[in-house]
């Protein structure tokens, strides 16, 4: 394919439609007609008709498209990265994170800040664990260092706080042991939305 | 002399006149604060949205919540305004308005019911004053009710306001040739100024004056929307080209005096419409039994005001040129052929 064939390769093969918009009349008597067709061709009462239709469906069929906000919500992506989500094990309970430090490590804005040490069993466990979220840019690094998927980005977008120092703890991002059926997997950055079917469009450009 | 109030009260005793003025006021201030409610409400079924729902079921409340801020809104009147004018501008609008609906009949007249404690029994008719010259009388009031707009806008000190109130004029200097010759096909058939003679005559004929004279409605129609400043002629305030007007520099109460105002005007429009061309209220026609002439006639406003709403919804608006082009270029020459026929079929 030449240089110009490549930057030509969608052009006049997507059978656009070319809008009649007419000419625009020079003589006296030509405005004259076109001023006398435009005025009984009832263009307007079509303009009456949409706006009825509309309104006619929105009220009777149910198309009303207003998202009542903080009563229900749009589904959102999971893509989208939001508040984090510490995760449990399904099978025991305990919580995923080993305490490697990598989030801390990675983290590009030092709003991770974590304490470890040895359990009974010469384990080491989270003993201290806080995200500060007045200085979190939300990048998702710490979610993807993670090796054991134990820290991900939940669908809690609603994080106005009171000050600029919004602290999270460990347990308030960890999934509370009875909810624990009720746990989601993390679907990864390339995960598409729950509703990404009725949103599918065919694609405009013809390749 | 054992005089007592329900002496007084009958036709045009200043009791009854007071009761009615007050009646109107009341009643018209408070249509027009939910006429604001009723426009949201239908703008947003048209684009598919809900409107206020939170004040009140159905966002129902929303005028009262809109009214308690306006009240208590800082009123701001500008250093430089011409404080006296820019002051009385808003009380013009809402007070010719109110003035106008004084020689609109709505209903058809009545007694009241005998089982009612004191006033039981007394023939009320149902306009505050019946003039002989009632049409010219509305219209002139309502005409009037644009140097509201006018004075605003030159007072204010600014220069948004500056083009609202050179818009205004050009709107006044349109559309007012074609409300006074629209109207005057009409006249001319029923022989009579007043609201009542138009009512019979359309009651006598058995036939709404619409059919009769079907281009002296369309033109009415329009000249009204001018004249309420509804949407294809909303050049006085339009945001997306000149703020908003000469409601620029206006805040609180006296902003909220010329929406009143317009409302008011809009239910005028839609009385006279009904009334002149559309049959008005007929006492006699029955449904079971009843006298339905005074549900009609509020089905018949009802229905133009929903039609402004409708054609808001719908409608571009159009440049303050093409406004007058219109006007004088071709609805007058309409109205002036309309004029001449109507005359020869008279005369014949």
């Amino acid at each position: 394919m030449s240089l110009e064939q490549f930057k030509n390769r969608n052009v006049g093969v997507q059978n656009y439609t070319t809008l009649d918009v007419g000419v625009s009349p020079t003589t006296n008597k030509a405005k004259f007609v076109q001023f006398i067709t435009r005025a009984v061709k009832g263009e307007l009462f079509v303009g009456l008709w949409v706006t009825g239709k509309a309104m006619f469906k929105a009220l009777f069929q149910g198309d009303m498209h207003t998202v009542k906000y903080p009563f229900e919500k749009m589904p959102i992506s999971p893509r989208y990265r939001a508040i984090h989500d510490m995760l449990r094990l399904l099978e025991s309970g305990s919580y995923r994170c080993i305490g490697c430090g990598l989030c801390e490590k990675i983290c590009i804005s030092n709003c991770i800040s974590m304490d470890t040490r040895y359990d009974e069993n010469q384990r080491k466990e989270v003993s201290e664990y806080t995200i500060n979220f007045g200085r979190c840019i939300f990048c998702g690094y710490c979610a993807e260092v993670c090796p054991e998927l134990a820290i991900v980005h939940g669908p809690r977008y609603e994080n106005a706080s009171e000050q600029r120092a919004g602290f999270s703890l460990f347990e308030d991002m960890l999934t509370p042991i009875d909810k624990l059926n009720l746990q989601q997997e993390y679907d990864g950055f390339g995960a598409i939305s729950p509703n990404a079917d009725e949103n599918i469009k065919q694609t405009p450009l013809a390749y | 002399m054992g005089e007592t109030v329900v002496d007084l009260l009958p036709e045009v005793t200043w009791v009854g006149v007071l009761i009615k003025a007050v009646l109107i006021l009341a009643i018209i201030s408070a249509l027009a604060g939910f006429g604001t409610f009723i426009e949201r409400k239908v703008l947003a079924f048209m684009q598919r949205r809900l409107g206020p729902m939170h004040v009140g079921p159905y966002g129902l409340l929303q005028i009262a919540a809109d009214g308690i801020k306006l009240f208590t809104k800082e009123d701001i009147i500008p250093q430089n305004a011409n404080k006296f004018i820019f002051k009385i501008a808003p009380v013009i609008t809402a007070a010719t308005a109110f003035i106008a609906l004084s020689a609109v009949p709505v209903f058809p007249d009545f007694t009241i019911p005998e089982f009612i404690p004191v006033l039981g029994g007394v023939f009320v008719p149902s306009i505050a004053s019946d003039l002989n010259i009632g049409i010219l009388f509305v219209l002139g009031m309502m005409a009037a009710g644009l140097y509201g707009p006018l004075l605003a806008g030159m007072s204010q000190a600014n220069k948004w306001g500056i083009i609202g109130a050179a818009r205004t004029a050009v709107q006044f200097l349109s559309y007012e040739v074609v409300t006074g010759l629209s109207i005057l096909a009409p006249i001319m058939l029923v022989g009579s100024l007043s609201f009542v003679d138009f009512n019979n005559y359309q009651h006598d004929e058995g036939v709404w004056m619409m059919f009769y004279q079907p281009v002296a409605f369309v033109l009415f129609l329009i000249a009204g929307f001018a004249e309420t400043n509804r949407t294809p002629f909303d050049l006085l305030e339009h945001e997306a080209e000149v703020v908003s007007g000469y409601a620029t520099e206006y805040s609180g109460m006296r902003w909220g005096m010329f929406f009143i105002g317009e409302y008011a005007n809009m239910i005028t429009i839609s009385v006279i419409a009904s009334i002149v061309f559309m049959g008005g209220y007929n006492p006699e026609t029955m449904l079971f039994g009843f006298s339905i002439g005074w549900l009609l006639i509020m089905l018949k406003i009802a229905f133009f005001f929903f039609l402004m709403l409708w054609v808001r919804a719908s409608w571009p608006h159009i440049r303050p040129d093409q406004l007058m082009w219109l006007c004088w270029k071709v609805l007058m020459p309409l109205a002036l052929i309309n004029i001449l026929i109507t005359a020869l079929v008279v005369m014949v």
